[in-house]
C-alpha cells in the first residue's frame, strides 16, 4: 500500500472557493477597502453546490468567493490606489499633527484619484452588455440627484448625477425610445427599448428625503462613483449613435427656441445651461445637421423558417411602434403649476408633442397660458379661475394612461374634479387563468377599436345590465322555487315512501314504477376520465408525486388569489351600485 | 488698526493745533507731501503710480473734514475751558463707593465735616410710580442717580448721546471714524527716516538654511518622495467612446458570471390609484401589520389617491435601493436550473382501467347483522359461503348471493381470525378467539362434504391422543351445546392467537401468536393427526402474520419490517424480504407463488417480486391511512387492499410467465361503502374464488361485497 495518503480538502470544489476573510487577508485589504474593491470590480459571492465540501466539513454560514475571482483581483492597478490613499491619509494625518499646513496642501494637491474606465470596459466587454445592466445605474442616479446638496455626499457626485441623468432623459427624448410609464406609490417607473434592449428606471417623487439611519452611504457612493462613468460612457456612445453631440447642445436654429428675455433672470450662462438643458424643451443639436431624419424603409428578408402569419403580426407591431411614437405629435399642453413638470415634459416630449409651463415654475417655457393655439391644459387642481374654450383641462394621469394604451384614449374620464379611473401596471402581462381587472379589458376593446358608447349610454346599459341582473335574480329565484319545487316533490315521493314502509311492515306491498335516471353522457365521460386521471396518479413515482403536488398546489394557489380578487371586485361594485342607487332615490 | 490709530494721531494732534494760529491745512500738506516725495522706491516702481493717486485722493478728503473739524474744536475749547482736573463736578463727597452699602440708612454718605449726608426725601411708592409714568411727560427720560439719590431729567443733548451710543456710534457728533491712515513705517525712504541703520550683511549674502531646505525638496522631488502638482485634471465626467474597439472575446471570468437578476417590474398593487380589490381590506391590513416583514407578501401597503398631487414621498425608497445594493455585491449567487414542467407529462402513461375489465366496480350487496366490528372474513372454496368473526363474539355464516345470514355460532369472544378450509372436499372453518383455536364444521354443503369432514376430524380419534413433548398446545374435542353448533375441535394455546390459516391441502393449519419475547410464536398443527410442532426454535422478531406458499413447500412469515420464507422441507430459510415499512400488517401471496404483496400500517402496499430482488419491485402509497388487509384473486390478475381510510383499492396486477417482463401493475377501482367508526375503515378484505368479487369488512359492523 504505497503511495501518498490522500489529504482531504486538497482538491475538489473545496480549492475552487475562499472565505471571504481568507480573500481579505490575501488581497491585503481592509474590509471597507475589500467591499469597494468588490464593488466596483463587480466580484459577489458564489454559492457552492455542496456547501459541506467547500467549508472543510462544518455547515457554518460563511460567504465564499470563488478562488478565481479573488486571483484577479490580485491584478487590479486600482488595489494599488487603495493603498496610495491609505498612505496619503497617513501622511495628511501626520502634517495636521505637525501643524506643517504647506505640508498638509501639498498633500491635498496629490490627493491620489483613480479612474474607473478600465474597470467598465472589463465588466461590460460589449456596449450591449453595458446597456443591459444600466437598469440600477438609473435608478441610482436619479435617486442621487434628488438629493439636497447637504450631508450624506459630496456635491458634485450630485451635480454630476443629475446632468447624467438629463443627458439620459434627452437621449431618450431624442430618440423617441420610451416605451411605458407607471406612477407607483414609490415613484415613477418609465420603461424604455434603447437598442432592442428593455430599460426600467424608477425616479422618486419631488420630495425631500428624510434619510434613513440604517443605510449606508458610502456603500451607496462606491456604487453610484461606478454608475456614473458607466452611464457617461454609455450616454456618449448613445449620443454619437444619434449624430447627437456630447456634451449636449441646445440646438440653437431649433423652431422651439426658449425665449431669450427670461436668461437676463438667471445669473450665469454656464448655470443656466444645464437648467435649460434639463427643462427638456428645446431639441439638441447635432453633429450632422439633421439630414436623414426619416428612417429608411426597413427592407424585410422573408426567410423559410417563419410564416407569413408571424412576418404580418411582426410587422403589425412595429407599424404600432411607429404611431405611439408620434402619440402626441400635433397637441399642445400646457403644465399647470402644481404638476410634477420634470416628469411630463419628458413623458410629452417622447412622444412628440409640445409642452410648455409657467415662466415661473422653470427656464425654457416656450409659450404662456393666454396661447389660443393649446390643445390640452394639464391640471391638478378641483377647479380654476379661468377657462379657455378650445382647450382641454385634464388631469395628468390622462398623459401615462395613453402611453402605455398606446391611444388616446377618451379625455371624458380624466376631466377636471372627475374621479379618475383606476391607474394600471403597463408591466404585468397576464397570462391565462390570470386575473384581469375589468378596466384592462375595456382598454383592450378601445386598443382593439371598439368604441364604448359615451357616458348616457353607459348608464343605459348600466341601467339595463341592472335590469338583466334583476331578470337574472329574478330567474334565480325561479329556479330555486323551481328546486323548492322539486324539494317539494321529493318530500312529497319520502313521504309515500315512508308510508309504504309503513304499509310495508303492515305487509302491503306495493310496486312503485322506477323513474328513469338520464344519464349525462359527457358528464359521465369526464368522470370517467376523471378518475382514469386519479388513479393514474396514485402509481406515480414518490419523486414526480412531490414534484406535481407543488406545481398543483402553485396552479391551485394562483386560481384562488384571482377568484380572490374578482369577488372583492364584485362585492365593490355592488356597494358602488347600492350607494348610487340610493343617491339617486 | 486705522482707527485706533488715527485717533492717538488725533489726540496728539490737539496740544498742537491749540498752539498753532495758522490754518491746519498746511501742515498737513507738508506731512503728505514728503511722502510723495519720497515715492520713488527701487522697489515698488510699478505700485508707486498707484499709490500717489490714492494719496492725493486722500487729500482732497482730509481738506473737507478739516473744515468740519474746526467747527467741532471751536466748541471744544468752549467745553476746555471749564474743564480742569481740580474742579470737578462733585454732587456729594461719599466717593466712589457701592451705594447699596447705604440701602437702609436714611443717609448716603459723610460730608468733609463729618455729618451726614441725607437722602433726599423720597416718598414715592410703586402707585406713585405708576402714576407719574402715566401722567409726566417727561418720565421717559427721567433717570434715577444712584450716588446722590436724586432723579434727573435728561437733556435733549443727552438723550441724542445715549442714542448715538446705543447705536453703536461715537457720542461725538463730529467725530470721523474714516480718517485716512497716516503710515509711519512703509516702503517708501523717507527724508528723515524713522531708523537709520545700514542694511545687514545677511541680507546680501545668500541664505544657508533656505539653500539646505531648497536642497532637500529638490532631493525628494528627484527622489520621487515629492511629486509635482498635478495637473487639474477633470477625470470625471470626461467621456469617449469607450467600446471603440469591441472584440467579442468574452473573458474567461465571464463564463462564469452571473448576471444579477433584474428587479421585478410593479404590478397593478403598486400604483398610486389602483384598482379597488388591490386594495387591503382591514383584515388584510392587521394580517399585514402582524406579519413579520420577511414574511410579508407585498413589502408595502397598497394606497389609493384621487389625483396625483396628494401622492407623498415613498419613506423606503433610500432603503429599497441600499437593499438593491447589499444584494448586488453581498448575496451569494447560484445558477438554479428551473425546468419548465408540464404536469401532465408527469402523469405516468398507464393502459385504460376499461380495457382491464372485468373487475369489482360497484357495491351491490350489504351483509348486516354484526354488532361489533367485523375482523375477519373468509369464502368457503366452493364460493357459495361466506364466514365472518366479529368483536361481538359470534361467527355468522352467509350465503353470498342473498346476503343472508344461514348460521350464527356463539364462541364466547372476539373473534380474530376466520379461515375455510381450501380443500373443497371437506367443509371446516378454523376460528381464531383468545387463545384458542376452534374447527367448526358448519354443515352447510352437501352431504357428501359433510360426511367427509366428519371423517376427516374423526379419522385420528382412533389413533394415540397426541403425545406432545411440549404439551403447551392442547386438543380437545367439543362436547354437548357447542356440538350442536357445528363446534368440533379445540386447539389450545399457550398464549392469545391473531391469525389462523390453512394450507392449501386443508391438512394442515398454522396459527400466530404475536409475542416479542419468545420463540413460541407460531404453530403449526396437522388436523388428521391431531399434531401440533413449533418450527421455529428462536424468536426472530414479533411475528405479524403468516402464510402458505399455494404450490410448493414453503412457509412465510411476516416480522415487524421483513418477510422470511423458509423452506419446509429442508428446514431452512430460503429468502429475507426487506419492505421498507415500519410495521407490516398483512401478507398475501400470489396463487402463482412467485410474487407477494404485503400492507403495513404506514399506508404503504409493496409487492414482491421473488425471482428480481428482495427488496419491493413496487411501492404504492394510495392508501391515505394504515393498509389493513390485502388479497390477492385466485383466478384473475386483480388484486385489493383495505384501510382505515374507508377504501379499498382495486389493482390490476398481471404476472407474466415470461420471466424478463416486470409485472404490470394498474390500480383499476376506488370502491368506498364502509362508515369510518371509532377511525377505523376497513378491517378485512377478500376475494371471490371464481367471480372477480370482492368482499370486504369493516369496522361499521357490515361486510359488502363489490361487484
Amino acid at each position: 500500500m504505497g503511495g501518498l495518503q490522500k489529504k482531504k480538502f486538497e482538491r475538489g470544489s473545496a480549492t475552487n472557493y475562499i472565505t471571504r476573510n481568507r480573500a481579505r487577508k490575501k488581497l491585503q485589504l481592509s474590509l471597507p477597502d475589500f467591499r469597494r474593491l468588490c464593488i466596483l470590480k463587480g466580484i459577489y459571492p458564489h454559492e457552492p453546490k455542496h456547501k459541506k465540501k467547500v467549508n472543510k466539513g462544518s455547515t457554518a454560514p460563511r460567504t465564499f468567493y470563488l478562488l478565481k475571482d479573488i486571483r484577479f483581483l490580485l491584478h487590479e492597478p486600482i488595489v494599488g490606489k487603495f493603498r496610495e490613499y491609505k498612505i496619503f491619509v497617513r501622511k495628511l494625518k501626520k502634517a495636521y499633527g505637525k501643524t506643517e499646513w504647506s505640508a498638509v496642501e501639498r498633500l491635498r494637491e496629490n490627493k491620489p484619484t483613480y479612474k474607473l474606465d478600465h474597470i467598465i470596459k472589463e465588466r461590460y466587454p460589449t456596449f450591449i452588455d453595458a446597456l443591459r445592466d444600466i437598469d440600477d445605474a438609473l435608478c441610482m442616479c436619479f435617486l442621487f440627484s434628488t438629493f439636497a446638496r447637504t450631508g450624506k455626499c459630496h456635491v458634485q457626485t450630485i451635480q454630476l448625477c443629475r446632468r447624467l441623468t438629463v443627458e439620459w432623459m434627452n437621449y431618450v427624448i431624442a430618440s423617441r425610445s420610451l416605451r411605458k410609464v407607471f406612477l407607483s406609490i414609490k415613484g415613477i417607473y418609465y420603461q424604455a427599448e434603447v437598442m432592442g434592449q428593455l430599460i426600467t428606471w424608477v425616479v422618486p417623487y419631488q420630495f425631500s428625503h428624510d434619510h434613513p439611519v440604517d443605510v449606508d452611504y458610502r456603500v451607496m457612493a462606491t456604487f453610484t462613483e461606478l454608475y456614473t462613468t458607466l452611464l457617461g460612457f454609455v450616454s456618449f456612445r448613445l449620443y454619437s449613435s444619434l449624430n447627437l453631440v456630447y456634451p449636449p447642445k441646445l440646438d440653437s436654429n431649433g423652431e422651439s427656441e426658449p425665449k431669450e428675455e427670461s436668461e437676463d433672470d438667471y445669473a450665469m450662462n454656464s448655470e443656466s445651461y444645464l437648467e435649460k438643458l434639463s427643462a427638456l424643451s428645446a431639441s439638441l443639436a447635432r453633429v450632422v445637421s439633421s439630414a436623414d431624419e426619416e428612417e429608411a424603409q426597413l427592407d424585410q428578408f422573408p426567410s423559410e423558417g417563419e410564416d407569413m402569419e408571424k412576418m404580418e403580426a411582426r410587422e403589425k407591431e412595429l407599424k404600432q411602434q411607429e404611431a405611439q411614437k408620434k402619440l402626441f405629435e400635433g397637441l399642445k399642453f400646457y403644465l399647470n403649476r402644481e404638476v410634477p413638470r420634470e416628469s411630463l415634459a419628458f413623458v410629452i416630449r417622447c412622444f412628440g408633442g409640445q409642452v410648455s409651463w409657467d415662466k415661473s415654475v422653470c427656464i425654457g417655457s416656450t409659450y404662456d397660458v393666454t396661447d389660443e393655439t393649446i390643445t390640452h391644459q394639464i391640471i391638478d387642481r378641483p377647479s380654476v379661475g379661468k377657462q379657455y374654450i378650445n382647450r382641454y383641462y385634464i388631469q395628468p394621469q390622462w398623459l401615462y394612461d395613453c402611453v402605455n394604451a398606446k391611444i388616446l384614449l377618451p379625455v371624458e374620464d380624466y376631466f377636471l374634479g372627475v374621479t379618475l379611473p383606476p391607474h394600471l401596471s403597463p408591466f404585468v402581462e397576464e397570462k391565462e387563468g390570470d386575473y384581469v381587472p375589468p378596466e384592462k379589458l375595456k382598454m383592450m376593446a378601445l386598443q382593439r377599436g371598439e368604441k364604448p358608447g359615451n357616458e348616457q349610454e353607459e348608464d343605459e346599459e348600466e341601467e339595463e345590465e341592472e335590469g338583466e341582473q334583476e331578470e337574472e335574480q329574478e330567474e334565480d329565484d325561479n329556479g330555486d322555487e323551481e328546486d323548492d319545487e322539486e324539494e317539494v316533490a321529493e318530500e312529497k315521493n319520502l313521504k309515500k315512501m315512508e308510508e309504504q314502509r309503513s304499509q310495508g311492515k303492515s305487509l302491503h306491498v306495493k310496486v312503485t314504477p322506477g323513474k328513469l335516471k338520464v344519464e349525462n353522457k359527457a358528464r359521465l365521460e369526464q368522470e370517467e376520465k376523471a378518475e382514469e386521471k386519479r388513479l393514474a396518479i396514485m402509481m406515480m413515482k414518490k419523486k414526480e408525486k412531490y414534484l406535481y403536488d407543488k406545481i398543483m398546489f402553485g396552479k391551485k394557489r394562483k386560481v384562488r388569489e384571482a377568484n380572490k380578487l374578482a369577488a372583492k371586485r364584485k362585492a365593490h361594485d355592488d356597494s358602488e351600485k347600492a350607494k348610487k342607487k340610493k343617491a339617486r332615490k | 488698526m486705522e482707527r485706533a490709530l488715527q485717533q492717538i494721531f488725533n489726540f496728539n494732534r490737539k496740544p498742537a493745533d491749540e498752539d498753532k494760529d495758522d490754518d491746519l491745512s498746511d501742515s498737513e500738506d507738508s506731512v503728505y507731501s514728503g511722502l510723495e516725495d519720497s515715492g520713488s522706491d527701487s522697489e515698488e516702481e510699478e505700485g508707486s503710480d498707484d499709490d500717489e493717486e490714492e494719496g492725493s485722493d486722500d487729500n482732497d478728503d482730509k481738506m473737507k473734514e478739516k473744515k468740519e473739524g474746526e467747527v467741532s474744536e471751536e466748541k471744544k475749547k468752549h467745553e476746555y475751558e471749564h474743564d480742569s482736573s481740580d474742579e470737578e463736578d462733585i454732587r456729594n463727597t461719599v466717593g466712589n463707593i457701592p451705594m447699596e452699602w447705604y440701602k437702609d440708612f436714611p443717609h448716603i454718605g459723610y460730608n468733609l465735616d463729618g455729618k451726614k449726608i441725607y437722602k433726599p426725601i423720597r416718598n414715592k411708592d410703586e402707585l406713585d410710580d405708576f402714576l407719574d409714568k402715566m401722567e409726566n411727560p417727561e418720565y421717559w427720560r427721567t433717570v434715577h442717580d444712584k450716588q446722590t439719590g436724586s432723579d434727573v431729567v435728561l437733556s435733549d443733548d443727552q438723550v441724542e448721546l445715549v442714542n448715538r451710543l446705543q447705536r453703536g456710534q461715537f457720542g461725538d457728533v463730529n467725530f470721523n471714524e474714516c480718517e485716512p491712515m497716516v503710515e509711519f513705517f512703509s516702503s517708501d525712504v523717507m527724508i528723515h527716516p524713522v531708523t537709520n541703520r545700514p542694511a545687514d550683511k545677511r541680507s546680501f549674502i545668500p541664505s544657508l538654511t533656505e539653500k539646505e531646505k531648497v536642497s532637500k525638496l529638490v532631493h525628494a522631488i528627484k527622489m520621487g518622495w515629492i511629486k509635482p502638482r498635478r495637473v487639474e485634471d477633470d477625470g470625471r465626467g470626461r467621456y469617449y467612446n469607450l467600446w471603440a474597439s469591441e472584440d467579442s472575446s468574452i473573458l474567461a471570468r465571464h463564463k462564469m458570471h452571473l448576471p444579477a437578476p433584474k428587479i421585478p417590474l410593479p404590478g397593478h398593487h403598486e400604483s398610486y390609484n389602483p384598482p379597488p380589490e388591490y386594495l387591503f381590506t382591514d383584515e388584510e391590513r392587521a394580517l399585514w401589520e402582524q406579519q413579520d416583514p420577511a414574511d410579508r407578501k407585498l413589502p408595502f401597503v397598497p394606497r389609493k389617491y384621487s389625483s396625483l398631487r396628494q401622492v407623498p414621498a415613498f419613506s423606503q425608497f433610500i432603503h429599497e435601493r441600499f437593499e438593491r445594493c447589499l444584494d448586488l455585491y453581498l448575496c451569494p449567487r447560484q445558477r438554479k436550473m428551473r425546468v419548465n414542467v408540464n404536469p401532465e407529462d408527469l402523469i405516468p402513461q398507464l393502459p385504460k382501467p376499461k380495457d382491464l375489465q372485468p373487475f369489482p366496480t360497484t357495491r351491490s350487496l350489504v351483509y348486516r347483522g354484526h354488532s361489533g366490528l367485523v375482523r375477519s372474513i373468509s369464502v368457503s372454496p366452493s364460493g357459495q359461503w361466506l364466514a365472518s368473526g366479529s368483536d361481538d363474539g359470534s361467527v355468522r355464516f352467509w350465503e353470498v348471493c342473498s346476503s343472508r345470514c344461514m348460521k350464527t355460532v356463539q364462541v364466547g369472544g372476539a373473534v380474530k381470525s376466520v379461515a375455510w378450509n381450501p380443500n373443497p372436499s371437506v367443509c371446516l372453518l378454523a376460528v381464531a378467539l383468545d387463545s384458542v383455536v376452534l374447527i367448526l364444521s358448519p354443515s352447510l354443503a352437501d352431504k357428501q362434504v359433510i360426511l367427509s369432514s366428519e371423517r376427516l376430524l374423526s379419522a385420528q380419534q382412533e389413533g394415540e391422543e397426541p403425545a406432545e413433548g411440549n404439551g403447551s398446545v392442547v386438543w380437545s374435542e367439543a362436547e354437548g351445546e357447542e356440538l350442536n353448533q357445528g363446534l368440533r375441535l379445540k386447539i389450545q394455546h399457550p398464549k392469545a392467537v391473531h391469525q389462523v390459516v390453512w394450507h392449501a391441502k386443508g391438512d394442515y393449519l398454522a396459527s400466530v401468536m404475536p409475542d416479542n419475547t419468545s420463540h413460541l410464536q407460531v404453530y403449526i398443527h396437522q388436523l388428521s393427526r391431531r399434531r401440533s410442532q413449533n418450527p421455529f426454535s428462536r424468536n426472530k422478531g414479533l411475528v405479524q402474520c403468516i402464510s402458505f406458499h399455494p404450490i410448493r413447500p414453503y412457509f412465510f412469515v411476516a416480522t415487524q419490517r421483513s418477510i422470511r420464507i423458509y423452506n419446509l422441507v429442508k428446514q431452512e430459510m430460503t429468502k429475507k424480504l426487506q419492505t421498507n415499512s415500519k410495521w407490516i400488517s398483512s401478507m398475501a401471496v400470489h396463487p402463482g407463488g412467485d410474487h407477494v404483496i404485503c400492507g403495513s400500517y404506514d399506508c404503504k402496499l409493496s409487492w414482491f417480486d421473488l425471482d428480481l430482488s428482495t427488496k419491493p419491485y413496487k411501492m404504492l402509497r394510495h392508501h391515505k391511512k394504515a393498509v389493513r388487509g390485502v388479497a390477492y384473486h385466485r383466478l384473475y390478475p386483480l388484486f385489493a387492499s383495505a384501510s382505515d381510510d374507508g377504501s379499498v383499492i382495486v389493482c390490476h396486477g398481471t404476472v407474466y410467465n415470461d420471466l424478463l417482463q416486470n409485472p404490470l401493475i394498474v390500480p383499476v377501482k376506488v370502491l368506498r361503502g364502509h362508515v369510518m367508526t371509532h377511525d377505523l375503515g376497513v378491517l378485512d378484505v377478500t376475494f371471490h374464488p371464481t367471480q372477480p368479487w370482492v368482499f370486504s369488512s369493516g369496522a361499521d359492523a357490515t361486510i359488502c361485497l363489490f361487484t
